[in-house]
């Protein structure tokens, strides 16, 4: 992706600014491509109100003990005592209260909304974590493949297409809980870091192929470019030529796919919950909440639709703000 | 055209065997003991070391392997603790269901066929005529509100479209049943009214993805120079976006609806946790679940061969539809 249209842009823009006459005093501006980015940023309205939301987000799962404190109600609190005799709760929707603002759980009573706080927590830090890991090990294995060629970049490629091949649902289901008896042999306690630790570490082993594709096409689009050549010529070294040639020029593709990969991190997540590995009940989670709703669809319909509009809320905002923010990195698209 | 041919199913086979290998390391060689899973409710010491030695889990694994992979080329005779002489597409014995896995394949892969070969018609569809309409139409209501549909449709997750459906469609208004397969040839009407919610929840996520990409691809189409000389030639509209644009515009989508369709063959594993059908997906998670290994084994290679067939399809007409990719 080369930089120099993005220039020609920002040109455009100030020069039909200084049309208007109040800026014609000021001259012509400098930016840096960067700094153009996030003026554009800040005008579109959707990209301000879906970071908004995410940085709401961010700061309820950073703070989930704090709000714990101040709601006053654990994540693994039981309130039998608000449950019929059939195990459910009592009031409208779920049990819905002043004290219980999302209701409870059928069965064990717990409180549905500090749950989905922690839920939140867990969410966002495997997704984070999940997404920077795959970017650097998809940023290095893409650029030593598309800037070497030959044969590292075919053992790669096949790699590449190997993973994909690869089921991803099912391996992951079949290896979590093999890695886990490996560390803990049948009966052993597992922690819920280490849960989340090997969820992290099978994203990492599937989740790098998107980002390694993508940098490899862009270094290969770049590597016969001046700028290479001349960096060679004058003695540069592999490292140099990788991180301090190459990768800045590419940052921007690679930045949106960063912002992408959270939100499906989020839900491959939410998936694996779903379907029985990955955490354990303790550590609340939002796809392990709708699987245990769906045995109440009927009887309390309300617990399936509180986790699902939050991780729906959760990951939309995402998708937006990814969507945005290529925008303003690359306004030529047309999405 | 036939030496590209060659090439591709050559490095399709040979993605197909280290998929083999990995799966075959991963469940056969990591330590925990494959037969603890395998063993029927009642195990004792001998019994297990009855069944390792059935299963050749006492020889080496490379002859594991082997035997593993001639059982599905030729068949081979298992002992008789596992139904004896296994047929040509042996993928072994399963002890959890007491029976030979390929017929356990045999009997769950109609299902997720009749789940997935609907729902992709319906997908592609819906995704692609409402991508080129909103194309066509940009900038009015219609667009906004494709464009909205999309971004809903790419956030909701599957279980919960699936719940919300369930809970409208079958538990309050009682329109349908409760999701179940039938085969399609003993009864067509409950076949479709069984999957339909399953089809629609499939079909509704992928639609968004399909309508948003194919926007994109008719959007650039529409201002490349081809189009405006078919314009200006005078060819009317329905003919040169009909024919002319649409053509260029749904070359990528068919790749990637290709891969997706492979993908969703080799088990829609939410899908059918969600209703509750039990066909690729469903097996696959039970086995894991009981620790069923051949089991295991079997829906993981089923699954990789759909994706590597599908990846040689759609490079094999893609090469077709594009003749620059040949010379690669």
């Amino acid at each position: 992706m080369s930089l120099s249209p993005v220039e020609g842009v920002a040109l455009a823009e100030i020069e039909s600014g200084a049309d208007t006459g109040e800026h014609a005093a000021k001259g012509v501006v400098g930016r840096s491509p960067g700094q153009l980015a996030w003026l554009r940023l800040r005008r579109d309205r959707t990209a301000m109100v879906s970071g908004g939301l995410l940085v709401f987000f961010l700061l309820l799962g950073l703070a989930a003990p704090l709000i714990e404190m101040v709601y006053g109600v654990g994540p693994r609190e039981q309130f039998q005592n608000l449950l019929d005799g059939f195990g459910m709760p009592l009031g409208y929707a779920g049990g819905v209260t002043g004290e219980h603002w999302f209701g409870l759980e059928p069965n064990l009573g717990r409180d549905i909304f500090i749950r989905l706080i922690y839920g939140l927590r867990t969410s966002l830090f495997i997704a984070f974590a999940a997404a920077l890991i795959t970017a650097t090990i998809g940023i290095v294995l893409g650029a030593l493949a598309g800037y070497l060629g030959g044969w590292l970049d075919a053992v790669i490629s096949w790699i590449t297409d190997l993973t994909l091949a690869m089921p991803f649902l099912i391996i992951a289901l079949a290896l979590t809980p093999t890695i886990t008896l490996r560390f803990y042999g049948e009966r052993g306690q597992v922690s819920s870091a280490f849960g989340v630790g090997v969820l992290i570490a099978v994203f990492a082993i599937f989740g790098w192929t998107s980002t390694a594709r993508l940098v490899r096409g862009q270094v290969i689009a770049l590597r016969e470019r001046e700028f290479v050549e001349a960096a060679r010529a004058s003695g540069a070294g592999l490292g140099h030529i990788i991180f301090r040639q190459l990768l800045p020029n590419i940052w921007a593709p690679i930045l949106v796919s960063f912002s992408l990969a959270v939100p499906q991190f989020i839900t491959s997540e939410a998936a694996l919950s779903f379907i029985g590995v990955g955490l354990s009940d303790e550590t609340p989670s939002f796809g392990r909440m709708i699987y245990d709703s769906l045995d109440f669809l009927q009887t309390d319909p309300a617990y399936v639709f509180f986790p699902g509009i939050m991780i729906f809320a959760l990951v939309f905002a995402f998708n937006l703000f990814g969507d945005a923010l290529r925008d303003a990195l690359d306004p030529k698209s047309s999405r | 055209m036939s030496r590209f041919l060659i090439k591709r199913l050559f490095s399709a086979t040979l993605t197909l065997f280290a998929v083999s290998v990995l799966t075959f390391l991963m469940f056969f060689a990591l330590p925990r003991d494959p037969v603890t899973g395998m063993c029927p409710k009642n195990c004792n010491p001998e019994r297990l070391e009855r069944v390792r030695d059935d299963l050749g889990l006492n020889d080496p694994l490379v002859s594991q392997y082997a035997g593993y992979m001639k059982g599905i080329v030729t068949g081979r005779d298992l002992g008789s603790a596992q139904g004896g002489r296994c047929d040509a597409p042996c993928l072994g014995w399963s002890y959890v269901s007491n029976e030979a896995v390929s017929d356990t394949i045999a009997r769950v892969l109609p299902v997720t066929l009749s789940i997935v070969i609907p729902a992709a018609i319906l997908w592609l569809l819906l995704g692609v005529g409402l991508g080129m309409v909103s194309a066509l139409r940009r900038g009015t209501w219609l667009d906004r509100a494709a464009i909205g549909f999309s971004l809903t449709g790419a956030s909701l997750q599957l279980y919960f479209v699936g719940a919300v459906l369930l809970l409208v469609f079958v538990y309050n208004l009682r329109l349908l049943p409760v999701p179940s397969y039938t085969s399609i040839f003993d009864d067509p009407v409950k076949w479709a009214s069984g999957l339909v919610l399953a089809w629609v929840a499939l079909a509704f996520l992928f639609s968004a993805i399909y309508a948003r990409l194919s926007r994109a691809q008719m959007l650039e189409t529409l201002s490349e120079d081809f189009v405006r000389t078919a314009r200006a030639k005078g060819l009317a509209k329905p003919k040169v976006y009909g024919r002319h644009a649409l053509r260029a515009a749904i070359t990528p989508v068919v790749t990637i609806a290709g891969l997706d369709v492979g993908g969703a063959l080799g088990g829609t594993v939410i899908t059918e946790t969600t209703f509750g059908i039990q066909g690729l997906g469903r097996t696959a998670v039970d086995a894991v679940r009981s620790g069923d290994l051949p089991t295991i084994m079997a829906t993981v290679l089923i699954a990789a061969v759909f994706v590597v067939l599908a990846n040689v399809l759609v490079d094999l007409l893609y090469a077709a539809i594009d003749p620059r990719v040949r010379l690669r």
